[in-house]
């Protein structure tokens, strides 16, 4: 079992406009009205870059700077790990077209833009972050992975490292093959020990018992959780919501990972 | 940082399959790049091809069938290294050994071929499976189901640091207990994608690439497959040993180096410092030594300014290509070769190093006992990760 302290979220998806606004829809004391979400510009970003940048960047600015913001920690000294299932789907599909064509022409930003860590690059240039950064992949469980590796970081390395999972729908004829209901993204500033700030105590555990994974109450969350693998992190939401809750998430077929949130 | 043994290993890629292959094409200073005829790709360019790879992955897998799952498949067959697993499996269990892939293609040649394949009405065909080939984690899926391993699994995917900082990821968890021991690695294959973009943005050498040469103009792109068992040290207390892990990002530029290798200068120092080592414990440096003009200088300067000019260094690149996702395994099994053998490779295609770059470049293989080696792996979006590896105590 490891033991981290949340410090910061940040939060964007459909009726999700950040986490302030969020957290009684998700802790079940406001009603959950969806709406398109709606993506702020960074004004992080040097202009060219913020000219380049596509929209998971965008997704992961606005949630990064809101965890960091409600942390009141500083994003330039501060390891980050981001998880994504799908990347950049808009990237990857003008590309494929494009190489099925006659061309086969691929421009220089579309290629560096369809790098699985292009959001983490354009993150750390924005706030000019020089610690370490990751990105990861776990297909469904990608938020899953994210966050036991984050807290393995935190633990292994005592300090803080930011968890910004993101993940936005594929085109079609990407869309076919792997739905995304929506654009969602969610930012966790993790610490290892607590400071003024802190929301609550985290612990993570793996178990390999039957049990159901957290749902959430609300059918139009529930249907969202399991919509948009970067969604599958609003069960712990809620849970930093109501101050506390057990969590499990499944993760490999034998494994289910446990976040046991208390406060602190 | 607690060591970790690194009790088996294996790769395959352009130099042949297993250890063996490549420990032969080193020490004969023999390189495996050849004309790029991949694919009816019309990029002038040197690629390394790992073959054919016309095996379909087994049957039972079928859904997973795509060169870099097939590639995986090859090198976990070499080298007694799926039957090493199995018996940690039995040892630890099978839900107590993780898998920590790298990856930066994953099987997104499956997805190239699907867009030329379209229906009628647009969809993709019915034999493409999205989540058991394009999609990033499709190799951790796999490979755990070869191995028949059923613990935490992730793919980490930051473009050429990715299967160096594998490495790193293996140990935290160790660390915190989730896991008892760890496979890591990966796997980059060859496809349209890498070898257009990478042309676009004017990084491919019409030539075998030349590391730190005059006149270096860039990377011949190669496929390549990496895997290693990590235990504790206790376990495997003869085995070579991963000693540090450094990381670090450049905050700089997407597809361009901090110029003086600020952020490679970081990744090496923090390794040595995990590590408990100073530069003058380092034998060799297996270089990152893309044979780009800009990473070959920036990280020239990251060397000189943390080792001097007297730590003889080399980038094996010129001998199996930059293998982009999977080049961090393959040069810390070269590593940890050169370790085992006491010989440190040369850098080939190289006929005169560049006089503005100051590193102790071996032009011929040296031999010698080698202690400890450092491996860098820097990749796009500025991600660095320095290895320090060691052998047995």
């Amino acid at each position: 079992m490891t033991r981290v302290y949340v410090e910061g979220v940040g939060l964007l998806g459909p009726g999700l406009q950040g986490w302030a606004a969020a957290a009684p829809a998700l802790a079940g004391s406001a009603a959950y009205v969806c709406a398109p979400v709606v993506v702020p510009v960074s004004q992080l970003l040097p202009a060219a870059e913020r000219r380049r940048a596509g929209l998971p960047v965008k997704l992961v600015l606005a949630v990064g700077e809101e965890a960091f913001a409600n942390a009141a920690r500083d994003p330039g000294a501060t390891a980050t790990v981001f998880t994504s299932s799908s990347g950049d789907g808009e990237t990857l599909h003008k590309m494929c077209e494009g190489l099925a064509g006659c061309d086969r022409e691929i421009s220089p930003t579309r290629f560096h833009n369809s790098v699985h860590n292009a959001p983490a690059g354009y993150w750390s240039i924005a706030v000019g972050a020089r610690e370490a950064s990751t990105s990861l992949c776990g297909h469904d469980a990608s938020f899953v992975v994210g966050l036991i590796d984050a807290a393995a970081q935190v633990a292994a390395e005592n300090a803080a490292v930011a968890l910004i999972a993101c993940d936005q729908p594929y085109p079609e004829p990407m869309n076919g093959v792997r739905p995304i209901l929506a654009s969602v993204a969610i930012g966790l500033v993790l610490t290892p020990q607590p400071t003024a700030r802190t929301l609550a105590a985290l612990d993570i555990s793996l178990s390999d018992a039957d049990g159901a994974q957290t749902r959430m109450d609300d059918a139009q969350l529930e249907t969202l959780r399991l919509g948009a693998p970067s969604a599958r992190g609003l069960p712990l939401l809620a849970a930093l919501a109501r101050g506390a809750g057990r969590v499990e998430f499944e993760y490999t077929g034998a494994l289910k990972l446990i976040a046991a949130v208390s406060p602190c | 940082m607690q060591p970790l043994a690194i009790s088996h290993f294996t790769l395959a890629n352009c130099l042949g399959n297993g250890s063996a292959a490549t420990l032969a094409a080193l020490r004969q200073q023999r390189s495996g790049l050849s004309p790029c005829d991949f694919g009816g790709a019309d990029v002038d360019t040197w690629v390394g091809s790992a073959g054919a790879l016309d095996t379909p992955v087994r049957a039972d897998l079928a859904a997973f069938d795509c060169r870099n799952n097939r590639l995986a498949e090859l090198a976990l067959m070499q080298d007694g290294f799926a039957q090493a697993v199995a018996a940690a499996r039995d040892k630890y269990g099978p839900t107590r050994i993780g898998v920590f892939l790298g990856t930066s293609t994953s099987g997104i040649l499956a997805t190239e071929q699907a867009y030329r394949n379209r229906l009628a009405d647009g969809a993709l065909p019915p034999t493409y499976h999205y989540s058991k080939t394009q999609n990033t984690y499709a190799l951790a899926d796999f490979t755990q189901r070869v191995l028949g391993l059923s613990g935490p699994a992730m793919v980490v995917s930051s473009a050429c640091s990715s299967t160096a900082k594998v490495f790193g990821h293996a140990q935290r968890m160790l660390a915190a207990g989730f896991i008892d021991a760890a496979v890591v690695g990966g796997v980059d294959t060859l496809c349209l994608t890498t070898l257009y973009g990478f042309a676009s943005l004017g990084l491919t050498s019409a030539q075998p690439c030349r590391p730190f040469g005059a006149g270096r103009d860039g990377i011949s792109i190669g496929e390549g497959a990496g895997f290693a068992l990590l235990e504790k040290v206790a376990a495997a207390p003869r085995a070579p040993r991963l000693l540090g892990v450094g990381e670090s990002s450049d905050a700089y530029h997407m597809s361009s180096p901090h110029p003086e290798g600020e952020g490679a200068h970081t990744a090496m120092r923090r390794a040595l410092d995990a590590a408990r080592l100073t530069p003058a414990d380092i034998a060799y440096i297996n270089l990152h030594g893309t044979a780009t003009p800009a990473n070959d200088t920036s990280e020239d300067r990251a060397v000189v300014r943390l080792f001097g000019s007297h730590t003889p260094a080399s980038s094996t690149k010129g001998a199996h290509g930059h293998l982009l996702g999977a080049a961090g395994i393959t040069e810390a099994i070269i590593s940890l070769l050169a370790i085992a053998h006491n010989f440190m490779p040369a850098g080939l295609n190289t006929s005169e190093v560049d006089g503005e770059l100051n590193t102790d470049y071996l032009l011929q293989n040296r031999e010698g006992r080698v202690g400890a080696v450092l491996s860098n792996s820097f990749g796009f979006g500025g991600s660095n990760c320095a290895l320090v590896l060691g052998g047995a105590a």
